[in-house]
This record gives C-alpha cells, structure tokens and sequence, in this order.
C-alpha cells in the first residue's frame, strides 16, 4: 500500500514546484541596489533652461523615482493612479524620462541641445495631455543614468529614503493596490524614522 | 573638331559619373551602418574582441535566454556601449562584470559566482545525480533478490511432474 502511495506523492511534489514555476514572472528581477545608496547624477530638466537635479537635493525626505517615456505604452496605463496619488500629496514623485528620443528616430543622432529641446517639448505636451504628477522629471536622453540604476523595461519606480538609499524598487506599471498596500505603508514607516 | 570636343566632354561626364557613383554608394552605406548598429570592429579591433568577450558571459535582461553579444535589444545596444566606455576607461574585465551585477544583479552572469546562495544551482543537478545513483542502486538490489527462483515445495514439484506428464 505504502508503495504505491510513493509515485503520487512525487508527482504531487513536482506539479507544487511546476505550479509555482508558472506563477513567477521571468521579468520579475530581484535588485541589487535595494539597501544601496541611489547612485548618484545630475541631469537636465524638464523645464526650459540650464536647471539641473541631482538626488542630493531630495536628502532630508522620502521620495519616489518613476521612470518613464512618452512612447512607453506601460506607462500611459500607470499615470492616471500616478497622477491621482500625486495630488494626495504624501510624496514627492521625480520623474525620469528614460530615452525620450529612440534610436529609431531620425531626431537620434542630432546634437544633443536639439535632441534635448525635443524631447522636452515631446514631454510637455504629453504631461499636458495627461496630467503631471512629477515634482520636476529629469532627462535622461542616451539612457546611461537608466543602466546605473538598473532600468531594463519601462515603467520602473524606486523608493528612496531620507538618507538617498533605495528602499523598494517595482518593474511595471504601478496599481492603486500596490500603492495601498505595499509603497504607502513603506513610506510612512521610512517617515518615521 | 566640333565633334571631337562633344566627345571629349561626353568622356569627362561619363568619368565624373562614375567616379562620384560609388562615393555616393558608399556614403548610403555608411550612414546606413551609423543609422541602427552600434560602430563595429572598424574603430578599435582589439576593444571590439574584448567586448565580444564580455559581453558573450552576460545575459540581456530584455530577452533573457539571449547574451549580450547576440542580442538585437535596444537595452542591450546601451549595455554594449557601456561596456565599451568600461574598457576604454581601463577597467578589468571582471571589474565589469562587477559594475554590473552591482546594477542588474547576478541575474546578468551567465556563469554565476560560486557562493552559499548559489550552491543549490551549481551543486543542486550533483546532488540528484547522487541520489538518483543510490535509489537506483538499491532497487537493483531489491530486483535481484526478488528474482531469484523460489524454491518449490515438495507438493508443487509432484503437481509439476504430474502437469508436464500430459
């Protein structure tokens, strides 16, 4: 009797392991810089002129980093809960618009003051259309900033505490449960402290 | 003469022509080549073989059965050419491989290091190989053991003889 119990308990073990191999998301890539200080840049931004942003100047606060594009699909899904979360005001969200200019544009290989200029206005006129829920967003136009902080498909979001750490990073398009359940209390807990 | 200098000039046209045709192909062609592909082996042989080097012992994160040497992932594009400025700036090869798993995570070694969390991925197909040998081991035993023919009793041989009697 006991014998015949052995093949089924094997089988059982493995759909277990198979049935949770289903559920995973390849894309899903654990960070490295979780606990590590946000590496550090100084960019462009949004708004015409020389103004620059380096995340020294949020020190001192909790904030959130959300990448994101004009052509990005993914993000058009995320920016109205963005956008509704952002006049709560319960944090500041800086934007980082990850190579607005792709390589397929023919704009891609202008110098870079024009490739700037248009990726501005691109970006203006979408945050226009859609509602704005960036603090100020920077430019990060041949996407080198992205690769240091470990972008590999936009949307990304990363929480960064008072002291410029990176506490939580999420790839995707951000839901209200996720905000609810899972950012939300994080902030509140790195306000504390 | 009148003729002879159309014919000149027709013969300079002509060279003209065909001197500037395949300058002109060749422009297309090259701003073809910096249009999607990244400059390849022409700027620098020996950094382009070492990036091949690289690059072939990490994964695109995009397409993730794909190495970074493969692979046509605008990500992946970038990720060369951060390569590329790595080695122009004279860091190591594994000072590389370093900056970047510090950004994506030993996710992007194909080879991953040998280390207590990664034990069960490089030990893990050992172990079962082991085990798998034991099992197999002991139920060979068990085989043999069963197999081998039972003794009759006396009353099943006398019933044999009978049967094979007819």
């Amino acid at each position: 009797m006991k014998k015949v119990l052995i093949p089924l308990v094997l089988f059982i073990g493995l759909v277990v392991f198979l049935a949770i191999g289903l559920k995973r998301d390849p894309r899903e890539i654990p960070s490295p810089l979780i606990g590590k200080p946000a590496p550090h840049f100084t960019l462009f931004t949004l708004e015409p002129g020389d103004a620059k942003f380096s995340p020294i100047d949020m020190q001192g606060q909790v904030w959130m980093l959300n990448v994101w594009a004009t052509w990005c699909v993914a993000c058009r899904e995320e920016h109205p809960v963005l956008v509704a979360f952002s006049e709560k005001n319960q944090v500041p969200i800086v934007g980082l618009s990850y190579k607005e200019i792709q390589p397929q544009d023919p704009a891609y290989k202008s110098p870079f003051d024009e490739k700037l200029k248009l990726a501005r206005e691109r970006s203006q006129v979408w945050l226009k259309r859609h509602g704005n829920p960036y603090v100020t967003s920077v430019m990060d136009l041949d996407g080198r900033v992205g690769i240091n902080y470990g972008v590999y498909g936009v949307p990304e979001t990363y929480v960064i505490d008072k002291a410029g750490v990176i506490r939580y990073k999420f790839v995707g398009a951000v839901t209200p449960a996720l905000l609810a359940e899972k950012i939300l209390p994080l902030i509140a807990e790195l306000n504390k402290s | 003469m009148k003729r002879l200098m159309l014919n000149a000039a027709f013969a300079v046209g002509v060279a003209l022509a065909a001197l500037s045709t395949p300058h002109l192909a060749l422009a297309q062609a090259s701003d073809l080549r910096a249009g999607r592909e990244a400059p390849l082996m022409a700027e620098d042989p020996k950094l382009e073989a070492r990036l091949v080097d690289i690059s072939q012992e990490l994964r695109c994160l995009v397409c993730q059965n794909e190495s970074l040497a493969s692979s046509h992932a605008e990500l992946a594009d970038d990720l060369r050419q951060e390569v590329r400025e790595l080695i122009r700036s004279g860091k190591s090869d594994q000072e590389i491989k370093d900056f970047l798993v510090s950004r994506y995570g030993d996710f992007v070694l194909y080879r991953p290091e040998v280390k207590p969390l990664t034990w069960v991925l490089w030990f893990g197909p050992f172990v079962l190989l082991v085990m798998a040998a034991v099992f197999l081991g002991m139920y060979l035993r068990q085989r043999r053991a069963l197999s081998a023919p039972a003794a009759l009793s006396d009353e099943e041989r006398a019933r044999a003889k009978q049967l094979l009697k007819g």
